[in-house]
């Protein structure tokens, strides 16, 4: 184990594993759906409203000083957290979802044309796939999918057969929300601009459990959101680099975005106001703050160092488990930390359930990306997903659950 | 153990019966009628085939992946259909729902028969949906 990182530590700081489920302390398995949340981050949000709430940019009272404050010190981290060249790189969005939607809109809509290209991967969550599949149809480009090799990850060499000059947009996932799998990015990105073409990455799963810096990675476009790594939910992030910002028309008007109106037309805002219309979620930009602050402490090679080391551990605990077929690579080197799996006979919502009873939350289902779970052969699967606060006992308990379980649907 | 006790309450025996051994699941050549329906939330699948003549079921045909509660209810529905009016049958499948969101009169509780099986089911609000799946698409089978 980590010396860096003690999750029983960890775990007295979320006040949420005070609480039992179905009479037994709760084992939180479905960190890459949402996150739990730090007493730090709770209470970040309880002081905005009880001592500085007011809305920004616009008073000259206190209060309003106050929040901007707060409101431009949080974006401050943001920037640092993902190492940002440039603090209006990072634009406020409500989720990945509305990055993406983002992007697709303002850059895509305008810059995709008839005949042209655009590639993302067959294991995309559909939050990466159905806005591209519409704006893709809208505007007659091609929408096609990154080849794979034998062992079902992205074969880059294969890919730099098929990807050309009229390629304009790869949009692809940094670590699979299915398969934990993570993508060679810094190949994909330079293959698309040896084309000429853009690179967004879905950074949903990877922010949260990995030290990122754009500009090492060299991305032209990364989403994330901050309810997956400690933060409240309904905020999210784009980072995007500047000149290319700069180029795109806003996506939602109102007030904030502009800098002059006048009765018969309207100046936009600077950089990142020009894409955040209306009141921002203040109280939530501030506590994704302090979720950085929470991470920044552990430090992130730490954080992804322990879930290294609880997917390996995961992974030779499941090898025990016969009726069991994990999905995708078994090879942790290539995984982050989420499993999926399949048992032989137990239907993952039946499992999903039974677990349940024994305090145990994971996730079931097609894990929005329904068809990559087809291409298994499968309506569904089960999937446990770690994150600091996991410890090894939680995948004990996990396995031995399993087992009982396994006894009760075949004795029965 | 305890925490099989309330379980217990779901999957009751006759319930992995008809999940282990689907009854009527043989496809049909010609049927009157079919549908394919899922539950997008689970991915569970069901395809329903029936034969009807003069509004009576005559022959049935179901088939379809998911987890025991939805395949045991299509099973269960599919001997709860056969040689019924249809009619019939969408009456029972009113009071199959009240009976799992628990809603059901003492008086409507003896048409049910074998499908009170799945009573323990709405202890699990979250999967009275994969019990209901066959039975709504029978009922978009019929009144379509």
């Amino acid at each position: 184990m980590n010396k860096n990182l003690d999750p029983k530590k960890i775990k007295n700081d979320f006040p949420i594993f005070e609480r039992t489920i179905n009479g037994y302390p709760l084992i939180y398995l479905d960190n890459a759906a949402t996150t739990q949340k730090p007493q730090s981050v709770i209470d970040s949000l309880s002081s905005y409203y009880q001592y500085s709430n007011a809305n920004v940019f616009r008073g000259v009272h206190t209060l309003s000083i106050e929040a901007t404050d707060l409101y431009d010190e949080a974006r401050k981290k943001v920037q640092q957290f993902i190492k940002a060249k440039h603090i209006e790189e990072i634009i406020y969005t409500r989720n990945t979802s509305e990055s993406i939607n983002l992007v697709a809109y303002s850059w895509a809509l305008k810059n995709l044309k008839k005949g042209d290209k655009m590639f993302i991967s067959p294991f995309e969550h559909h939050s990466n796939l159905v806005p591209w599949q519409q704006i893709c149809r809208k505007v007659g480009a091609q929408l096609l999918y990154i080849p794979l090799n034998d062992s079902g990850t992205i074969d880059c060499e294969k890919f730099s057969t098929q990807i050309d000059k009229n390629t304009k947009l790869i949009s692809v996932t940094h670590m699979s929300n299915v398969l934990g799998e993570i993508s060679p990015i810094k190949d994909l990105t330079e293959l698309a601009h040896r084309f000429g073409a853009l690179i967004m990455v879905d950074g949903a799963q990877s922010v949260p459990h990995m030290s990122i810096d754009v500009q090492e990675m060299n991305c032209d476009f990364l989403a994330f959101s901050s309810h997956k790594m400690l933060g409240p939910t309904g905020i999210g992030v784009l980072y995007a680099k500047k000149e290319i910002l700069e180029s795109m028309d806003p996506f939602l008007f109102g007030g904030d975005m502009i800098s002059e109106v006048t009765y018969e037309d309207a100046k936009w805002n600077d950089l990142p106001y020009k894409f955040e219309a209306g009141t921002p979620n203040i109280a939530d930009a501030i506590a994704t703050g302090i979720a950085i602050d929470y991470l920044q402490d552990i430090g992130m090679e730490n954080v992804f160092n322990h879930e290294k080391s609880l997917v390996s551990y995961a992974l030779e605990k499941f090898s025990s488990l016969e009726n069991i077929d994990i999905l995708g690579s078994q090879n942790p080197s290539l995984k982050g930390g989420v499993i999926s799996f399949n048992h032989k006979f137990i239907h993952p919502h039946d499992l999903g359930t039974a677990l349940d009873r024994h305090g145990i939350a994971i996730r079931t289902g097609h894990h929005c990306a329904m068809p990559l779970i087809r291409s298994f052969g499968l309506v569904a699967a089960s999937r446990a997903s770690f994150y600091i606060y996991n410890g090894n006992e939680d995948i004990d308990k996990l396995i031995n659950s399993i087992s009982e379980i396994e006894d009760y649907f075949k004795n029965e | 153990m305890n925490e099989f006790n309330e379980l217990d309450e779901m999957y009751r025996e006759v319930i992995l019966d008809h999940y282990r051994s689907p009854r009527n699941n043989q496809p049909l050549l010609e049927p009157t009628k079919e549908i394919e329906s899922n539950n997008p939330f689970c991915g569970d699948e069901i395809k329903l085939q029936l034969k009807i003549q003069n509004e009576i079921v005559t022959e049935i045909g179901i088939s379809g992946r998911g987890c025991a509660i939805s395949q045991a209810s299509a099973s269960l529905m599919g001997e709860a259909l056969l040689e019924k009016n249809i009619n019939d049958s969408l009456e029972l499948y009113s009071s199959f729902r009240e009976l799992l969101t628990g809603n059901l009169s003492e008086d409507q509780l003896d048409n049910l028969g074998d499908l009170l099986a799945l009573e323990g089911v709405k202890k699990f609000p979250i999967r009275v949906k994969c019990a209901l799946l066959s039975w709504s698409a029978f009922n978009d089978l019929i009144e379509v």
